[in-house]
């Protein structure tokens, strides 16, 4: 399971879960969906980095964001992008 | 692999849909929170949610718990009528500050006076939401609405009402906070005080009163972040937060 994944049919790209990550590691991306909304990621490289403190979830207002355990996964180990 | 439990998951009462909410809206965040308390507490089951007029009209497509949706304003008065007739089931209504301040100012100021076992989220967000940004009782003073385009004027309308200060210094009333959901900290504490809120209807103290400050960048013409950091620099020095009144930690002390 990935440490972070957004649910980008969810996202709105208000922006307000890049605010709060203490890791920074939320970026815009040049994706929008099909509601027309440009979504968020966190870079593949920077996955790792995150820690699965949940301040981008708690403040998600549309329930976007999908967390991984808090744990930290071993150097190395891949997590499965997307699928959460 | 290891043992994939999320840290974070959302309650089974929360409908798994996209909302209509416009983009940074917290009115969705406000739902989740009302759904995790329902959920912790085990009053899902059990829970009527008195929706009403304004964006969140739509709150029974979201919350999966059984809804009546109030006339303009009358939410109060409608979980009234429903808690007498099923004092077992936990009933709560969920309003803007348009519908709770405004026009439906008579029914949740004696709601609360009568002390009726009933739980009210309560919205504000300085604006008419729904039908276009006009000025609301909560407008802060100089702030633009369509309605007072030239900023809200003390001489013609007078200020903000403090709607949590009022309610709270009624005697019904159980439990009255005011808290907002602009930063992680202030989300946790409003999850404390919508629970709160609960509690003292499941212990049949009295009413229980949450005042939401929330944000809507549309009417407000903001970014979502723009309108997330005029909570704490516009809104919270004027609607402090905190606990305006609790029974039960008066009892703790007595
Ligand atoms: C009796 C009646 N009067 C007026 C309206 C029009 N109306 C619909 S929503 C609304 C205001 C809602 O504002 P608020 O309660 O602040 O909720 P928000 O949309 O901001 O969440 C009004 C005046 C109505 N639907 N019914
Ligand atoms: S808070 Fe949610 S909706 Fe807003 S940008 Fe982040 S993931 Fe998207
Ligand atoms: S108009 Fe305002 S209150 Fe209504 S959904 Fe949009 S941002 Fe939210």
């Amino acid at each position: 399971m990935r440490a972070i994944a957004f649910r980008e049919d969810r996202c709105k790209g208000c922006l307000l879960c890049m605010t709060v990550c203490p890791k920074q590691i939320i970026i815009v991306s040049n994706r929008f969906n099909k509601a027309g909304y440009k979504v968020v990621e966190v870079l593949e490289k920077n996955v790792d980095k995150c820690t699965s403190c949940a301040a981008c979830a708690l403040v998600c207002p549309d329930n976007a964001i999908i967390l991984g355990p808090r744990k930290r996964r071993k150097k190395g180990e891949v997590a499965d992008a997307r699928e959460a | 692999m290891t043992q994939n439990k999320a840290v974070y998951s959302l309650p089974s009462v929360l409908a798994d849909v996209p909302m209509h909410y416009c983009p940074g809206c917290q009115h969705g965040l406000a739902h989740r929170l009302v759904a995790e308390c329902l959920e912790e507490l085990g009053v899902a089951e059990k829970a009527i949610c008195i929706g009403s007029i304004g964006c969140s009209v739509f709150i029974y497509n979201y919350l999966l718990v059984d809804t009546v949706e109030a006339p303009h304003g009358r939410a109060p008065a409608v979980a009234t009528g429903v808690k007498r007739a099923r004092p077992d089931n936990v009933v709560f209504t969920y309003q803007g500050d348009g519908d709770l301040a405004s026009i439906g100012l008579a029914e949740i100021l004696h709601c609360a006076n009568r002390g009726e076992r009933v739980t009210i989220v309560f919205v504000n967000n300085t604006v008419y939401g729904m039908t276009g940004g006009q000025m609301a009782p909560t407008t802060l003073l100089g702030q633009r609405t369509t309605t007072c385009p030239e900023g809200r004027c003390k001489e013609h309308e007078g200020q903000a009402i403090k709607m949590c200060e009022i309610v709270a210094g009624l005697g019904g009333t159980a439990y009255a906070a005011r808290v907002a959901l602009d930063t992680v900290k202030n989300v946790k504490q409003a999850k404390k005080a919508v629970h709160k809120a609960f509690e003292v209807q499941l212990e049949k103290k009295g009413l229980g009163f949450v005042e939401i400050l929330s944000t809507c960048p549309t009417n407000w013409k903001m970014t979502p972040v723009q309108a997330n950091k005029r909570i704490s620099e516009e809104m919270i020095p004027y609607f402090p937060l905190g606990v305006f009144k609790d029974v039960t930690s008066a009892e703790d002390k007595g």
